[in-house]
């Protein structure tokens, strides 16, 4: 089947989300839609999928126009979509997951159950997915459950499949299933379309790559085109991918945690005995898959959750049982994993943001009376020395884009003197140009001799950024390598392999990204 | 990003992932956000259609007009004059009860409208500006009738109960009356900060409380009048009661400034001091605000109290000031009427000691109404309830009045996000 949009514009209010998109998917072909958050991508596959309705343009399937006024529409046309967040039931067996909305029926309004498992199985067998039918999904890890999705788009006779974002919650182990599956479907004949920002993954399994812009298609590249050339279309300047830094020189340890354990409150044992020591002019990462423990880490070095064991000492002095202000008074800056809920308070401006956490001392505070106008000529020196674009420090800062409410925590953050700074996946959902900026400073900060903790579950951000990586899995260290190790070999430890025996399994069998890896290093040297 | 999906099988707890998905706002909490950002165009189209639609009420209540509907097809101007006068002169009324009585013979008959409606709004601007307080902080206090009751008590028992010299004596049960109320929502306060306990049902049930708590104590020696059977207490002693702004024919008395200078102090205190900053910041978003170091729970408690003090500010006014003695109905209504008009006055000072105003005229103006049309005063619980209803309702008010849709700050966000 072969899928052309043609001209799709797309407004919300005065802002052109697609501006006249051109875009023909082949049958039998991977294409990638490159882009930056916010660049429209999500917006042009909603059209498609009869989620909106476009201004202007048409959709049309084998030269033929067509209109969806819904998703059912557009699944009865052959496209079939895997959204980023899962939309399954939890609950609900794979079966019965697979079958929701259409359910085959027999006698009086009764769910042919062994139906929907044949259903399950044939396409699982077909495809080689290797799932049970009879699974809860809540008891999938998020690999099988992208399966079960790609499998209910399967079974409704999908010849288009839209994945947006498809491997934002993957462990590297996990996308290389994934583009093994992708490859298959392609060799059975169905076009996919795969949303993305993502270069290298793009690389590794496009055959038509077009990027977005702002709304507009800014140009199409086939998969072999260098990544700084990507990443110059995707971004509109010339980008700098790799981080430049200096080799650490690490002083003496400044940050000691010692048999640390969390329990939450659930009572599950979400960090257990975990001892690590992060040095002066260093930065320690923490890499992990979401969920393993790292947001507990944090949380416990902080202040926000009570450790049942461990000790946590700065500078020789205890922070367990010290309180999040006593700790952040101690010198400790934190950036955390989820800006919108912890970071910011989105209907504060944004000057009234930058003193949360210095809100009642002086200059900003005399008693209990706030001084206003020191508040506000601080914030515009903040923001300029963090390049923050607003039109003003007193509007609310959910006026502001990701990247910016960003600049904003860490201009705040950042900006007093600092014995230690833990910052938590502190480029999750930001711009290229926003990366870039946020990692520049982690590394200056370093550079001055802080004591730096990142926590992030991007292995990308991780090899660029670490001087050490400590992998933490269900709570547990499983080793703490140089940032020199092998992508591969960190893969599989993000799954909870060991180190040695990462290497050998790594040695054995390379990932399609681990390979790519390689491959680049050679071209480099030659 | 923030919501990362479920965690893998991998982790500890695949089903719950450890704050991976973002708590959704309660229904409540949205409707009361909602509430507080609507447009003062909004509010003030609620209460014309309020009017409009109670209008309607007055006349189809009327009999003059009931009679005329009779034979409306016969002569329908007779059924629309007949509405018309009804209407007008129900309003004419609530009008003159409440601000300026025209046909008055003399000036001080005619401005006494409007220092009875300054009278009867002093206790409800000043319990709406503690409610204010609260649901700027997060905290949902439905509790200001009981909080205004304990206020009185203790106003009240200081007024009847000790000699002393004339000013000390009034400021000593103002004082007093600020820190029964205070203790009173303190408990609420200590309550969800120490266990999580509700602050609805907390405070409903204190509520309950409060008013069997006054019924019992007006028969015990110590607070009723000795030689009556009345469940009264003694007269305040003058020197304990607020005195009189306007001389002693009007009933207008120093409450009203207390609530004019209570108005300015919850202004200074939320928008320029460190402790409205705490207060703003746990009720807009607790989970940044701990992380930023507030304590949270700590919040609670001095929320309550501050809140609960003004209402025993108001329990003052009616017990120094209006009624000069404590009697079981002495806060009448007023701690529900405040909710209404903090929500009204969108929690923010100024719009709450408007809104005070408003509904200080209604009742003023109500009693008139009835007297003079024969319309019954229930109308002005109509009236008021029908501009919450509206409040509530922005986009109702907004397709009557076909105003553009959503407010502007909701749709560039909704846009965000579909850009996204």
């Amino acid at each position: 089947m072969k899928l052309e949009l043609r001209g799709i514009t797309k407004r919300f209010g005065s802002l052109v989300a697609n501006d006249h998109i051109d875009l023909v998917v082949e049958p039998g072909e991977i294409h990638a839609l490159l882009g930056e958050n916010g660049a429209g991508k999500s917006t042009l596959m909603n059209v498609l999928y009869g989620l909106y309705d476009p201004d202007e343009g048409q959709v049309l399937i084998d030269d033929a126009p067509v209109t969806f006024a819904g998703p059912g529409d557009a699944m009865a046309a052959g496209i079939g979509m895997v959204h980023q967040h899962f939309m399954l039931v939890p609950v609900f067996t794979v079966a019965e997951n697979v079958v929701l909305g259409h359910e085959p029926v027999r006698g009086a309004r009764m769910i042919d159950l062994p139906r929907a498992r044949r259903l399950v199985r044939e396409i699982s067998d077909r495809f080689g997915f290797d799932v049970d039918p009879d699974a809860l999904i809540e008891n999938l890890p998020v690999g099988a459950q992208q399966r079960v999705e790609i499998i209910k788009a399967l079974s409704r006779d999908a010849n288009v499949l839209i994945l947006d974002e498809p491997t934002a919650v993957l462990t590297p182990q996990e996308t290389d299933e994934l583009i093994g599956i992708m490859r298959q479907l392609k060799a059975a004949g169905t076009s996919i379309v795969f949303i993305t920002h993502k270069l290298r993954e793009v690389r590794a399994v496009a055959d038509v790559i077009t990027v977005i812009r702002r709304g507009k298609v800014v140009g199409s590249a086939p998969p072999s085109a260098p990544e700084t050339e990507l990443a110059s279309l995707m971004v509109g300047r010339s980008v700098d991918l790799g981080v430049t830094k200096k080799p650490a020189e690490p002083g003496e340890p400044a940050l000691r945690v010692a048999g640390l354990s969390v329990i939450d409150h659930a009572g599950v044992l979400q960090l257990d005995d975990v001892t690590f020591e992060v040095a002066r002019g260093e930065i320690l990462a923490v890499a992990g898959v979401q969920g393993n423990g790292q947001t507990e880490l944090a949380g416990a070095i902080l202040g926000l959750q009570k450790p049942v064991a461990g000790s946590v000492l700065l500078d020789g002095t205890e922070l367990v049982g010290a309180g999040v202000r006593d700790t952040l008074r101690a010198g400790v800056g934190y950036i955390p994993e989820d800006r919108s809920d912890d970071g910011i308070i989105a209907s504060f401006s944004v000057a009234e943001n930058l003193i949360l956490d210095v809100h009642d001392r002086p200059p900003f505070a005399r008693g209990i009376s706030l001084d206003p106008a020191t508040v506000e000529a601080s914030a515009t020196q903040r923001v300029d020395e963090y390049d923050v674009r607003l039109t003003s420090v007193q509007d609310p800062i959910s006026t502001l884009s990701g990247g910016n409410q960003q600049k904003v925590v860490l201009a705040r953050e950042m900006s007093r003197p600092l014995r230690l700074l833990i910052a938590s996946q502190p480029t999750r959902g930001l711009d290229v140009g926003s990366i870039e900026f946020v990692h520049r400073r982690i590394i200056a900060e370093r550079d001055v001799g802080t004591p730096v903790l990142l926590i992030s579950t991007e292995l990308d951000e991780v090899l660029a950024v670490a001087d050490r990586i400590l992998v933490l899995y269900r709570g547990r260290i499983v080793g703490i390598v140089p940032q020199k190790t092998d992508r591969d070999v960190l893969g599989l430890m993000l799954a909870g392999v060991p180190l040695e025996e990462a290497q050998v399994q790594a040695a054995e069998h390379h990932t399609a990204l681990g390979a790519a890896d390689i491959i680049a290093t050679q071209e480099e040297r030659s | 990003m923030s919501d990362n999906a479920p965690a893998p099988a991998a982790a500890p707890v695949p089903a719950v992932p450890p704050s991976a998905e973002p708590p959704e706002p309660s229904r409540g909490e949205t409707l009361l956000r909602e509430m507080l950002s609507s447009s003062w165009v909004v509010t003030t189209l609620a209460i014309v259609l309020a009017l409009v639609i109670s209008g309607v009420l007055i006349a189809a209540a009327d009999s003059t007009v009931q009679s005329t509907a009779t034979y409306l097809f016969a002569r329908p101007s007779d059924f629309f004059s007949a509405a018309w006068h009804a209407v007008t002169s129900a309003y004419v009324a609530l009008f003159q009860g409440s601000i300026l009585d025209t046909g008055a013979p003399t000036f001080v008959r005619a401005i006494k409208p409007l220092t009875e409606t300054m009278t009867v709004s002093v206790p409800i601007i000043l319990a709406g500006l503690g409610l204010g307080i609260g649901f700027r902080a997060g905290m949902f206090n439905i509790g200001a009738q009981g909080q205004i009751i304990l206020g009185a008590v203790f106003g009240g028992y200081i007024g009847f109960a000790f000699d002393l010299p004339v000013g000390l004596h009034v400021l000593l049960a103002a004082i007093g009356a600020a820190i029964g109320g205070g203790l009173w929502a303190g408990i609420a306060g200590f309550l969800k900060a120490r266990t999580g306990a509700n602050e609805v049902i907390v405070t409903i049930m204190l509520n309950n409380i409060a008013v069997y708590l006054i019924g019992y104590l007006l028969t015990t020696s110590a607070f009723q009048r000795p030689g009556s059977n009345n469940p009264i207490s003694p007269p305040i002693k003058a020197t304990a009661l607020y005195p009189h702004l306007l001389g002693s024919q009007f009933r207008l008395h120093a409450g009203f400034l207390v609530a004019i200078a209570a108005t300015v102090f919850v202004w200074w205190l939320m928008d320029r001091s460190t402790i409205g900053f705490r207060f703003r910041a746990v009720g807009a978003n607790s989970k940044a605000a701990r992380t930023a170091g507030i304590s949270v729970n700590t919040n609670y408690i001095w929320v309550m109290v501050i809140a609960g003090a003004l209402a025993g500010l108001a329990g003052s006014a009616q017990v120094l000031g209006t009624e000069k003695v404590l009697s079981i109905d002495v806060a009448a209504s007023f701690g529900f009427d405040a909710i209404t008009v903090a929500l009204l006055g969108r929690s923010k000072p100024l719009g709450t000691f408007l809104a005070g105003l408003l509904f200080g005229a209604l009742r003023a103006g109500g009693f008139a109404m009835q007297a003079r049309t024969g319309t019954p005063i229930d109308i002005v619980l109509v009236v008021q309830s029908l501009i919450v209803l509206f409040i509530a309702a922005p986009p109702l008010v907004r397709s009557v009045f076909r105003l553009s849709s959503g407010s502007s700050r909701r749709s560039t966000r909704s846009v965000k996000e579909a850009a996204a």
